[in-house]
């Protein structure tokens, strides 16, 4: 990654770390220009790093040489742990991976898993999937709006965030029973119906969201210190993002018109509805804030519209008692809060899946720190990791 | 200090204006760490705040002080320890310093000592906390508090300069340096001739106010000048490696100082303890609490903007000081000046 590594015919016979001859490179430089580096750890124990991502910083004074970050303090086995469960089971891990939307995760999955076995849930059940995703989607994002602010400096709107998320956290809770963690997934639909009320609920809460939205674009967005220490810092050319894999929200703030619920394969009810996909042309922390913003409105509005599609009717397929899943390999990919999240399912027969790949998103949207960070401040550091709002479970699995 | 009409004798008018001094700077932190800090801001964030510890919740930081002298006084192997000892007793002591000049009452007694170069002193051993904040940086033995440190040296040096300059036109207006005098001219002072409430300077110095208010901001690291101790990018900046007792004195010092400028202000542009038609025996009285009122009031506004605002990144606040209020604060004291010559 770093331009100083010698020419291919100059490297001794022993065996050296690449990293162990740039680092010599660099000090010869330094001898020359005559300023001392340090190096400084922030992570795995930093506020700002929302748990255990770590990212060696090099500084000249506060300028960022380089930055590495260093991930797996979180790893968990997720995909070998899937190959001893079975497919009912597996969704209790998954829901683990991006914490924050974890009913976001299990829809790509089971998704993958009723393909494999031809099975096709209620257009009830598809209905509810897409709202509480799309509620997922809102919690994440408010926790985001105001957590941005927390990282340049705001402590209030962090807290407004906070709150906006409890009431759609009630929500996914009296639907599904679990806060964090909704496990409310099955193959061939969902688990239960709707509880008596929730569809009034939701609509106020809706209100409540979109009111919310408009405060955190006063009290954050439109604040000139905020506008200062976020426009023009850390620009992500689209080119550049694509190529390094960065996706969702990450991505349209660069400029590319690109959301798997429009353009992906369809899923879920995301075809019958009518939303906009919003991008903004800068590419910097400012654009990734106003995009999260627009697009917490954009879910608000799709779940207000399925509110009102919502139709009658089961909310679970005839499926087997015991599932097995017939041979097969199939790919899934959704739109999920942090950007796009896959799975490859491969199944050889059995109750549960021979081997997963999962593809997160924070994975790939992180691998461009390094490029990045080149340069900047210390303060702009935190606000670029903070707007490229990434889950350390989702990076790390 | 003959408040009383009674002679007291030296030594003992030094030990109660010792004492004074001693009990009035954590009073004044407790109140306003209280006040603003656990209430204020929890109602301005849609939660209640410490609500068990005594009514309402008020003797929490009672609670929190009592725990944090049974904590553990942890100090690094790398630490310089004589040092890092010394530190947060020099942040104290500045704050201590500042009230010995501010003014509660009329006359001599009103006051710990009547210095003839009161704002002068004041704003001179304000700045003492910086040498403090840099010993805490360095004896640390710690990357982000040498940060916090380096920062907060460069940021109170920038900020030393407005915050004296903005005080400057409201020495010309009252002809002089001394705390009381500056007050006496405010009570019995006129606008332009109009003198009914006399002449509180923050009429005619209200551009003086405001660049006095920012640059104490930026004096106490209040947000959004707060990058010394930003907790989001270098935790708690020079106090990270501070536990216990030694943390208690920064927190005192941190509060003691807001309440420190805040009465300044208060002193500076708001009247200080006079209220326009008490003089005497009335003024006497009513002196201490008029000057809270006031210092609450302008303290509200320093911790209104603290909990609402994001922070600057260090180096647009250089070019903040440098390139805004140092200017401004030159045109104020030549537009003073004028005006006085000419009024």
């Amino acid at each position: 990654m770093s331009t100083t590594n010698p020419p291919e015919e100059t490297m001794p016979d022993i065996e050296i770390d690449p990293r162990d001859l740039r680092h010599l490179a660099d000090a010869q430089m330094n001898v020359e220009l005559d300023t001392g580096d340090m190096i400084l750890n922030l992570g795995p124990q930093h506020p700002a790093t929302h748990g255990t991502l770590r990212v060696v910083v090099r500084l000249d004074g506060e300028r960022v040489i380089s930055a590495d970050p260093v991930i797996g303090y979180m790893h968990r086995g997720y995909e070998k742990l899937t190959e001893f469960r079975t497919y009912p089971q597996i969704t209790t891990l998954i829901n683990r991976i991006d914490w924050l939307s974890s009913f976001a995760n299990e829809v790509p999955f089971i998704d993958g898993a009723e393909k494999l076995m031809g099975v096709t849930a209620p257009p009830r059940a598809q209905y509810i999937r897409t709202m509480l995703t799309e509620l997922s989607r809102i919690a994440t994002f408010v926790l985001f709006l105001g957590e941005m602010s927390l990282q340049v400096g705001g402590i209030t709107p962090a807290f407004f965030g906070f709150r906006d998320r409890e009431h759609i956290l009630n929500l996914i809770e009296s639907a599904t029973g679990g806060r964090f963690h909704p496990n409310f997934n099955r193959i061939g639909g969902i688990k239960d119906d709707l509880p008596w009320g929730w569809l009034s609920e939701t609509r106020s809460a809706m209100q409540m969201v979109l009111n919310s939205c408009d405060d955190f674009e006063d009290l954050v967005a439109g604040n000139e210190i905020f506008q200062a220490r976020t426009r023009s810092i850390g620009i992500i050319p689209g080119e550049l993002g694509a190529t390094y894999g960065v996706s969702g929200s990450n991505l349209r703030a660069s400029g590319v018109d690109w959301d798997l619920r429009r353009d992906g394969a369809p899923y879920l009810v995301y075809p019958e509805l009518d939303f906009k996909v919003w991008t903004h042309p800068d590419g910097d922390s400012y654009a990734r804030y106003m995009v999260r913003l627009q697009e917490t409105r954009e879910s608000a509005r799709m779940v207000v519209q399925m509110l009102d599609q919502i139709p009658e009717g089961p909310v679970m397929a005839k499926v087997p008692r015991i599932i097995k899943v017939p041979e097969g390999e199939v790919w899934v990919e959704t739109e999920n809060p942090l950007g796009q999240m896959g799975y490859y399912i491969v199944s050889k027969g059995g109750t549960g899946p021979f081997r997963v790949k999962i593809r997160s998103a924070s994975f790939s949207n992180v691998s461009i720190l390094p490029w990045l960070l080149r340069g900047v401040y210390v303060p702009d550091v935190i606000t670029i990791l903070a707007s490229l709002y990434f889950i350390l479970g989702d990076i790390d699995r | 200090m003959n408040l009383l009409a009674v002679h007291v004798p030296w030594g003992l008018a030094l030990g109660i204006k010792t004492l004074i001094v001693l009990i009035v700077v954590p009073t004044g932190a407790l109140l306003l760490g209280y006040v603003f800090l656990l209430k204020m801001m929890s109602h301005m964030q849609s939660r209640l705040g410490p609500m068990e510890a005594g009514p309402h919740g008020s003797l929490q930081l009672v609670a929190d002080g009592l725990k944090f002298l049974q904590k553990e006084d942890v100090i690094l192997a790398e630490a310089d320890r004589p040092v890092f000892k010394l530190a947060p007793a020099v942040v104290v002591l500045s704050t201590f310093l500042i009230f010995v000049v501010i003014p509660v009452g009329p006359g001599p007694g009103g006051v710990v000592s009547n210095l003839d170069v009161g704002v002068f002193y004041a704003l001179a051993v304000s700045s003492l906390s910086v040498i403090g904040v840099l010993m805490a940086g360095w004896a640390s033995a710690n990357k982000f508090a040498l940060l916090g440190a380096l920062r907060a040296a460069a940021q109170l040096i920038a900020y030393e300069l407005p915050l004296l300059l903005a005080v400057v036109g409201v020495v010309l207006q009252a002809g002089t340096m001394n705390l009381q005098g500056i007050v006496a001219a405010q009570q019995d002072g006129s606008i332009f001739g109009w003198g009914f409430i006399g002449n509180p300077f923050i009429f005619t110095q209200f551009i003086g106010f405001v660049l006095f208010m920012v640059a104490a901001q930026a004096e106490l690291t209040q947000t959004p000048f707060d990058m010394p101790v930003a907790e989001s990018e270098l935790v708690a900046g020079y106090m990270v490696e501070y536990t216990g007792f030694r943390f208690l004195f920064f927190f005192i010092g941190e509060f003691g100082t807001a309440t420190a400028f805040a009465a300044l202000a208060a002193t500076l542009f708001l009247g200080g303890y006079a209220l326009p038609w008490f003089h005497g025996t009335a003024a006497t009285v009513l002196g201490p609490f008029v000057l809270i009122a006031k210092m609450m009031l302008v303290a509200f506004f320093i911790f209104w903007v603290r909990f609402t605002y994001p922070r600057l990144r260090e180096d647009q606040l250089q070019s903040l000081a440098w390139k805004v209020l140092i200017p401004l604060a030159l045109f104020n004291i030549v537009l003073t000046g004028t005006l006085k010559v000419l009024v």
